[in-house]
């Protein structure tokens, strides 16, 4: 099976997204950690663009890169977290998490491999994002109500809770 | 065209990075990291089987669209419960904040 050039972005994509996550969960500098943070974030960005669905894209920029790495940023500076090489970053139960994750990746990659997909070769229609905007004021608009309710009540909360008393 | 098991097994990979990093980390912003992380693994799956399997309705972006804004919400209840604990018992530590351990 020869490679398509789609194919190679998706590699060098994928080895970008993984390896930025690996340096994640195990850099020592906490402060590191969140720069490789957003890296994997920006790998996840550009696997949505290659499955053409820009707005998410745009969305995981704005909304992860943005606004969470940042805050991760400001958490990381304002609680002294880096503790520079002055203390194990990982608690007595890390051998024990390395070999769940080791295996329940085995078993997840296993399943993954086997099962035949039921996919379907349609191309997109052209106008996700309409479609997008249509289904949050019709069919999803309950839901879509609520999510904003829930936003404005953690900020509300977020404010309350971290405030000087 | 990439086959959907690709992404399946990119999506499973992110996820137990996460899954390690949110088990084995002592600062609790680590552990905040490692969800973020399982967060976009899961949004990956969906997306990807939104692509592959129904192109043609937008539920799966509509849901990892929730997923976005339920994560931006726990990230920010999270970040200021750091800074809370911080301020009354000056570490993140999660081996030192055991004051509901019986």
């Amino acid at each position: 099976m020869a490679i398509t050039p789609q194919q190679v972005v998706f590699i060098l994509i994928s080895v970008l997204t993984l390896g930025c996550g690996l340096m994640v969960v195990l850099s020592r500098n906490l402060f590191h950690s969140a720069l490789w943070l957003v890296g994997s974030f920006f790998g996840v960005a550009a696997l949505y663009g290659l499955l053409e669905a820009e707005f998410l894209a745009v969305a995981q920029i704005l909304i992860y890169i943005g606004a969470i790495a940042t805050l991760i940023v400001f958490a990381t500076m304002l609680t002294r977290g880096m503790m520079l090489g002055r203390m194990k970053m990982s608690n007595f139960q890390s051998g024990v998490s390395a070999v769940v994750a080791v295996l329940l990746l085995g078993l997840l990659v296993m399943v993954l491999l086997q099962v035949n997909w039921p996919t379907e070769a349609v191309p997109v229609p052209g106008d996700t994002i309409a479609m997008i905007g249509n289904a949050f004021v019709s069919a999803y608009v309950i839901p879509f109500e609520v999510v904003s309710l829930l936003l404005l009540v953690a900020l509300v909360g977020a404010i309350m809770i971290a405030r000087e008393r | 065209m990439v086959p959907l098991n690709w992404y399946l097994v990119v999506a499973a990979a992110l996820f137990c990075i996460g899954l390690y990093g949110a088990l084995s980390r002592r600062n609790a912003v680590a552990v905040l990291m490692g969800i973020e992380l399982i967060l976009n693994a899961v949004n990956i799956n969906l997306i990807a089987f939104w692509r592959y399997v129904t192109p043609k309705e937008v539920t799966g972006q509509i849901f990892a669209i929730f997923v976005f804004a339920v994560a931006a919400a726990e990230a920010a209840v999270g970040l200021a419960l750091m800074i809370g604990i911080y301020r009354t018992r000056d570490t993140v530590n999660l081996e030192e904040l055991d004051l509901l351990k019986g």
